[in-house]
This record gives structure tokens, C-alpha cells and sequence, in this order.
């Protein structure tokens, strides 16, 4: 049987990698990441897990092993955050067009300059476009059962896909809460072994990560495209057959408090857990607001989420990214694409909060709704607005 | 200007653009892009199979008299054989045209 614990969600998320029975862990250490793999280098060194742990010389060269190892048909798992992030940024795009199925979790943290160690989106917001699949989570418990279900879809050859799992640095690796650890029997039950459809064999020679000539390019990464469209039946099925082993029901996107809503405040992540408590706030002074909150972000649950919508007259989508000189943040991006020019789509206001490891709070997801709302009525200037900023 | 029309469809493509068939590049004319050749002096080659062993790509091969001849299909002129062949027997010749 599982056992619930009070547990450092990092510690855990090492200890459910353990329970995957990864084989080889190519990773460096970066804040707030270093506790996962410090944790599976102790398991290694203690002989409780049986895999290569290889202590590389840099992010770069992470990823670069975690492809070689991926290729020769071993369960591959790495972490990294925000910097070490962007220093694999080269490779990260090859293990997904050849179709590594590699597990990653980043624990996402604020880029430099100004340096900062703390929580926001942005490290992963630059790798949105790698052609990996990505969920975020909410709380330990989801990063725990997100990391086991990430092998799965991952390593399931109708997908073939690298895949990570966003947590939320510090905010959740570094905070200790209750989580039931599945056991051994449970995760070999919901994960076969991993069987790719080509290795790299001395005995069956294939060469992998060939040049692309113009003639054949296209191709190669529109058939990476379709195959991140056809993953995500699969990545439902894989959440459907968690809950019958693990009891927990997973969706694409999580609805709260959604019926008869007029504004829905849309999220990813941990701050999720702050913006429920603003919206039973909000609810109990009789406003009519809800919240979504974005699980699996690629490939993006478009269908899903309109449904999930439903008659919402006003999304404010918090993005946790504020890219310079764009139209608005990249969650807003997405949901304005998804709803454009659609008949009855509601008005959608980008709120960038949280930058950087500033807390927002109940009042700021309160004063999200009341300006999302007021702006339906009055179009303002910018597709965006930065939530807390000060100007003196 | 390489051809820019597709040679192969993205449903047809080899699953994650692997190469499934080992040695393949002989299939293909590697040495179109050489801008010089490299000419052999019989006179002076004593054919001591330098150039075999040093080319990279393994377009030399022995014929019927014992000298080592090169294969343009395959070579790309890169001019090794003739830094290596101990009699100076070997010239790099620019391609015309």
C-alpha cells in the first residue's frame, strides 16, 4: 500500500523517479533544482536505486547524455532550472524531433539580469517552443504523480516524445507537505518497462540525428508536429489509467467554481492554490467568478479549455512571464489564438504577476478580476498589464 | 541552390528522421560539391596505398595494376591523399566550371 508522508516535495519527486526505475541521470546541480538530483545521487550511492547517475560537467552536457542514453534505450530522467535551463537550450530541441522520450523536471525560476534565484515562469516560458511536452503543477502531490505519469506517456511508443514537468521553485520543491508515495507495485503496474522503437545496437547499426537537406526538413518537423497533436489522447488515457491505479483524476484543465461564472481567472502552476482561496472570496461576496487552471500547456489543450470556458464573458489570464516588446505574455498569447474571432469568445486581459518570486496574493487575484471586468468595458491601451508594479 | 521540393512526405518519413539502413551514404553521390580533384602521376606512385589508408571517405580503390585510383562519385577533394603521398605523385587539380 502507499503511504502518506510529510515530505520535501523535491525529495519526493527523487523518490517517485526512484519508484519509476530510472536508469540513467545525467544532471548538474542549479537552485532550486539541487535537491532532486542530490536526493537520486544518494539513492544511487546507497545502492537503493540501480541506475547510472552521471555527475556532468554542465547543462549542456546534461541534456547531450541524456540524448546518448535516451537513444541506447535506457529510462532517462534530468532536472534543471532557469540558467542551467538555458544552457541546454541547444540540445533541446534534438532528443524531441528524434523522438527521445526523456523525462525532465524544472523547477522554474526567474532569468538574470537582475540575478534571481526565485520563482516565475520565464526559464521555461524561452523553451516553449522545444517540441516538448510539458505539464505544470499545482502542489507536491501533483509533481510526484505528474513525474510518474510523465514515463508513461513519454516512453509510450505511440508517442515518443521527451516530456517535463513544471513545479514551481521553491514555492514547491522546497516546501515540505503531505504526500502519499505510491508503492513499488503500484508504479510497475501503471509502468511497463521502457521498450523504444529504435536503440542504438552494434547489432542492428541505425544512425540517428542525421542532417536534414532542405528536400526533407520540413517533413521532419512536421511529422514532430503531428506527432505532438496525436500525443495528447495519449496523455489523456495515461491520466485515466492513473486514476484507476492511483485513485487521482487528472484533466488537461482544471476547472473551480466554473458554473454560471462570468469571469474566470486562468492560471498555471502553484499559485493556482492562492487563487481558489480569492475565488471562495470572491464568491462569497456574491461575485460570479471561477477559475482554469492549465495542466498539460503543450501540446495545448485548446479544445478542452474553450469547453471549459463555457459562457465566461471575461478571462484574466495571470502569466507569470513578461516578455519585452511583445503584444502580451505567452499564456495570453495562446488563449487569444485559441478564441480569435470566435463567435461568443470572451474579452482577454493578460496580467504579468509574480515575476521573480513576488507573492501574489488574494487581494492581487481580486484586483485581476475587478480590472479584467472594468476593461471588458472600456478597451484598455495594452493587451497587458503588470500586476504590483511600482512606479516611485 | 539545393532543389527545394520535398523528396519525402512527413507521413512517410522515417520515425524520428533515423537513418534505418547502415552505410547508406554510398547511395549518394557525396563528392558533388568538390571544387578540386586530385590527379594521380603513375610515373611517379609506387603504389604504397598511402592515399587509400588517409582518405576520409574511402573512395580509393586498387585496380587491376596495382594503383590506387580515386572514385569522384565519393570524393570531396579535400586534398589529404595528396598531403600524405610520400613521392609527391599526387596533384589537386581545380575543378572547372
Amino acid at each position: 500500500m502507499s503511504k502518506r508522508v510529510g515530505i520535501e516535495v523535491s525529495i519526493a519527486i527523487a523518490e517517485a523517479v526512484g519508484l519509476a526505475r530510472a536508469e540513467v541521470i545525467p544532471a548538474y546541480p542549479i537552485t532550486p533544482q539541487t535537491h532532486i538530483v542530490e536526493h537520486l545521487s544518494e539513492m544511487v550511492a546507497n545502492g537503493e536505486l540501480d541506475a547510472e547517475f552521471v555527475p556532468v560537467e554542465s547543462e549542456h552536457a546534461a541534456m547531450s547524455c541524456c540524448c546518448g542514453s535516451c537513444a541506447a534505450g535506457a529510462r532517462t530522467f534530468t532536472s534543471s532550472s532557469s540558467q542551467g535551463l538555458s544552457l541546454m537550450s541547444e540540445i533541446l530541441y534534438i532528443p524531441s524531433t528524434m523522438r527521445l522520450p526523456i523525462v525532465m523536471v524544472v523547477a522554474n525560476r526567474a532569468l538574470s539580469a537582475p540575478i534571481s534565484i526565485w520563482n516565475d515562469h520565464q526559464d521555461i516560458m524561452v523553451q516553449r517552443d522545444i517540441g516538448w511536452i510539458q505539464t505544470f503543477a499545482e502542489n507536491g502531490q501533483e509533481a510526484v504523480d505528474l513525474t510518474i505519469h510523465a514515463f508513461r506517456v513519454a516512453e509510450d511508443r505511440n508517442v515518443s516524445l521527451p516530456m517535463i514537468v513544471n513545479i514551481d521553485g521553491f514555492t514547491l520543491s522546497h516546501v515540505i507537505e503531505p504526500i502519499e508515495l505510491p508503492d513499488q507495485e503500484e508504479v510497475d503496474k501503471f509502468l511497463p518497462p521502457f521498450k523504444p522503437r529504435y536503440k542504438l545496437d552494434p547489432r542492428r547499426p541505425i544512425s540517428m540525428g542525421p542532417v536534414g537537406i532542405p528536400e526533407v526538413y520540413t517533413e521532419a518537423k512536421v511529422a514532430h508536429d503531428m506527432a505532438m497533436k496525436k500525443a495528447k489522447r495519449y496523455i489523456l488515457k495515461a491520466w485515466d489509467e492513473f486514476e484507476k491505479v492511483f485513485g487521482r483524476k487528472y484533466n488537461p484543465v482544471e476547472s473551480y467554481r466554473t458554473e454560471d461564472a462570468e469571469v474566470l481567472l486562468v492560471t498555471m502552476g502553484s499559485i493556482s492554490e492562492t487563487a481558489m482561496t480569492a475565488v471562495d472570496a470572491m464568491r462569497d461576496a456574491g461575485q460570479k467568478v471561477g477559475l482554469l487552471r492549465i495542466r498539460l500547456w503543450r501540446p495545448f489543450p485548446g479544445q478542452e479549455f474553450r469547453k471549459a470556458v463555457g459562457k465566461a464573458k471575461v478571462l484574466a489570464v495571470v502569466d507569470r512571464c513578461l516578455p519585452p516588446g511583445a503584444l502580451c505574455g505567452p499564456v495570453g498569447a495562446e488563449l487569444r489564438s485559441l478564441f480569435y474571432k470566435i463567435p461568443g469568445s470572451p474579452k482577454i486581459f493578460s496580467f504579468v504577476a509574480g515575476l521573480g518570486g513576488r507573492d501574489v496574493t488574494v487581494e492581487r487575484f481580486e484586483e485581476m478580476v475587478d480590472k479584467a471586468r472594468a476593461y471588458a468595458k472600456k478597451r484598455p491601451r495594452e493587451l497587458y498589464e503588470v500586476i504590483g508594479v511600482r512606479e516611485k | 541552390m539545393a532543389n527545394s521540393d520535398a523528396i519525402v512526405g512527413w507521413k512517410t518519413i522515417t520515425f524520428g528522421c533515423h537513418i534505418l539502413e547502415p552505410g547508406n551514404a554510398a547511395n549518394f553521390r557525396t563528392g558533388d560539391w568538390r571544387s578540386q580533384r586530385p590527379v594521380v602521376d603513375k610515373e611517379k606512385c609506387i603504389k604504397c596505398g598511402m592515399c587509400w589508408v588517409f582518405c576520409p571517405d574511402m573512395a580509393y580503390s586498387q585496380d587491376e595494376d596495382g594503383y590506387f585510383v580515386v572514385d569522384l562519385e565519393y570524393c570531396k577533394g579535400c586534398g589529404i591523399c595528396a598531403h600524405e603521398c610520400p613521392k609527391d605523385a599526387i596533384t589537386m587539380v581545380p575543378e572547372e566550371g
